[in-house]
């Protein structure tokens, strides 16, 4: 706040015209810890990074700045849109520096602080040490992050930014990782319709509360209510993809009994994270639920039990099903200034 | 964290401030440690390859599967170290994470600090990070991940680093590449170190002693797991071969002296 105002004092005092609908930095005062009513206690917490509007603001500059990719062209930003729920739209695999392809889909970014794992495979332990992947992976930010540091101590912008969020303008690792787990571990999505009429502020429609009942009876046992995932790693039957052959989990910890594993994703906002799946082979829900649960083709000795069982969805109930999915869409967060590259 | 600073520089101010006696040239073990004083224990390291000082890059090495090898890189961590005295009290460090890098000598001498005046017996440290630190977010210092000790895929640190070259490598560039990492489950790459003194460090306000302990680097590739470079001589992921590696190197260290 603090910062905002001086901004907008020096912007004043500049005399330089400044648009007084257009502030130079979106505020963000009112950004908080929240946990929305009926939801578990989060699995990371702000104890150890006590959450500021200035620290969510150093974070959000961070996050739209090319400044952490070896060629200044890419930020976290470019492969996590907001209209697409901070997934990235049309984009099958991740597109990094110098048109490298990587080799897994761009998830949704919400509600980061219930996951107790991050990645497809589950192998980043903690919200913060998050941003160190793509930054030094080659075919996504290629930098190091000594160099990112440096890049950023020489930087005149961040100055003022770092001193509103820490007091002075020293550039640690430490203190970029957690200003940005305070604008990602922010992104909250509560506001869908879902959760409108499970407050009772509104009803679904015939064919959404059908929807939800099939999704009760034949998804919810992994896509768990409320946040639409148990956070645990399943082979739902995938057939392997042999342009990557990425084992999943099985990577992270060596067991063969988790071949071909993912994490289930949350399915928030997930009408506008297409596409779908790890590697992202499927471009519409259609898509997916026509090829999700047939079993076949996939990794059989690591093959989900309940999938194994069956799970049966005629032409009728997908579409049903899908009408409840877009249920979760919320157009608050989607459109929420305060996440928005400004 | 905050308040943790605050009592601490209270702490040394109180300390400083306190007057104390002309010591004894030798002082006597208290029956129980003077937590109101305290002083400094030094742990230098040295690193030696069957018993030679190691020098990087430039000298030739020959493991127990009498491969030759050259060390261009030698990084470790030492964590969570305690000093136990004779009567079983243990000092355990409250802060205590060094990367022991064998380029950068400074890194050589741990400086444990504000240690209780007592005599001590032994000393206990990890070689690598306890498993609460490899999940408890972004670090600094000893523990930044830009000190490129950290495995950013799969969350947690590199235990211990060695990189080299041997004309016996199985790699076609004959490097030799050994990042150990993995902090839980039995191919977990922390090893727990006792080492027991030759005879007692004696630590008072007054008094720091210096505790000579030498890293026995063939130890990596011999005892009990012998290495051979050509089949193993890239391990960057946790696993046999790191676990065979790490159970070496949990007795490559040992006490040569304790100067008073
Ligand atoms: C080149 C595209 C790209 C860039 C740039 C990028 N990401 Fe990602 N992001 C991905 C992909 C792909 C994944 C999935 C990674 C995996 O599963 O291995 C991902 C996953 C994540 C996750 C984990 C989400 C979950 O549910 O597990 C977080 C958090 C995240 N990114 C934050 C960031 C931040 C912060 C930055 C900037 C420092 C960033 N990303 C830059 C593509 C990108
Ligand atoms: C056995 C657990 C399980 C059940 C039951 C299950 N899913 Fe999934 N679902 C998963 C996993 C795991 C993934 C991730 C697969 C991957 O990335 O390869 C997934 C992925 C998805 C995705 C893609 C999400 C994205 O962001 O890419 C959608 C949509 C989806 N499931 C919907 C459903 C629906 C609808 C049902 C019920 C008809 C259902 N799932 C039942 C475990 C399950």
């Amino acid at each position: 706040m603090r910062l905002v105002f001086t901004i907008l004092l020096l912007s004043i005092i500049s005399g330089c015209s400044v648009d007084p609908e257009i502030k130079p930095i979106i505020a963000a005062d009112n950004i908080k810890e929240i946990i929305p009513d009926g939801w578990p206690t989060p699995y990371y917490n702000f104890s150890n990074n006590p959450l500021t509007p200035d620290g969510f603001i150093l974070g959000r500059t961070l996050f739209y700045d090319p400044i952490f990719s070896s060629d200044n062209t890419i930020s976290c930003g470019s492969c996590h849109q907001q209209f697409a729920a901070f997934a990235n739209l049309a984009h099958d695999v991740s597109h990094g520096v110098n048109g490298l392809l990587g080799k897994r889909n761009t998830p949704a970014l919400q509600n980061l602080n219930w996951n107790t794992s991050f990645a497809h495979d589950g192998g980043v332990t903690n919200l913060e040490f998050f941003p160190s992947v793509p930054i030094t992976l080659p075919y996504e930010m290629n930098e190091t992050i000594n160099h990112v540091v440096l890049k950023i101590s020489n930087s005149s912008k961040y100055k003022p930014l770092l001193i509103a969020a820490f007091g002075n303008d020293t550039v640690t690792s430490q203190r970029l990782f957690k200003a940005l787990a305070q604008f990602t571990g922010t992104m909250y999505s509560f506001n869908s319709k879902y959760d409108q009429v499970k407050k009772g502020k509104d009803t679904y429609t015939p064919q959404e509360q059908i929807g939800y009942n099939l999704f009760v009876q034949k998804c919810a046992t992994c896509h768990k209510e409320p946040l639409f995932s148990d956070y645990l790693f399943r082979n739902i039957g995938l057939s392997i993809n042999p342009a990557y052959n990425d084992s999943g989990r099985a990577h992270i910890t060596g067991n063969a009994s988790d071949r071909f594993k993912f994490k289930t994703p949350s399915l928030r906002n997930i009408e506008k994270s297409a596409p779908y799946a790890h590697d992202g082979r499927y471009s519409s829900l259609t898509q997916l639920l026509s090829n999700h649960f047939t079993g076949t083709g996939g990794y059989a000795p690591t093959l989900d039990a309940q999938i194994q069982a069956g799970i049966s969805l005629t032409t009728q109930e997908m579409n049903d099903i899908i009408t409840f999915l877009n249920t979760l869409t919320d157009p608050t967060f989607l459109t929420d200034k305060r996440f928005s590259e400004n | 964290m905050k308040n943790l600073l605050f009592i601490l520089l209270v702490s040394v101010v109180a300390f400083s401030c306190k007057k104390t006696d002309a010591p004894a040239p030798e002082p006597l073990p208290p029956a129980t440690p003077a937590v109101d004083t305290t002083g400094t224990l030094n742990i230098d390291i040295s690193h030696v390859v069957n018993n030679n000082p190691l020098l990087l890059s430039s000298t030739s090495y020959t493991n127990a599967h009498t491969d030759t090898f050259k060390v261009d890189l030698l990084k470790y961590y030492i964590s969570n170290v305690q000093l136990i005295t004779a009567t079983g009290y243990t000092y355990t460090e409250a802060v205590s994470y060094y990367l022991v890098d064998h380029s950068n000598p400074s890194s050589l001498q741990l400086s444990i600090k504000k240690v209780p005046r007592a005599n001590y017996n032994s000393v206990k440290f990890l070689i690598g990070i306890d498993s609460l630190h490899n999940v408890s977010g972004a670090q600094s210092g000893a523990l930044d991940p830009a000190n490129a000790m950290f495995w950013t895929w799969n969350s947690g640190y590199i235990m211990a680093k060695l990189e080299g070259t041997s004309n016996q490598s199985g790699d076609p560039t004959k490097k030799i590449t050994f990042h150990l990492g993995g902090f839980y489950g039995t191919n977990s790459s922390v090893k727990t170190v006792y080492l027991t003194f030759p005879n007692a460090a004696i630590v008072s306000e007054s008094h720091t002693p210096i505790v000579n302990t030498k890293a026995e680097i063939a130890q990596w590739f011999s005892n009990p797991n012998v290495i051979n470079f050509a089949t193993t001589y890239a391990v960057t992921t946790t696993n046999s071969s790191s676990k065979a590696i790490a159970d070496n190197y949990a007795s490559m260290f040992s006490i040569t002296s304790v100067v008073n």
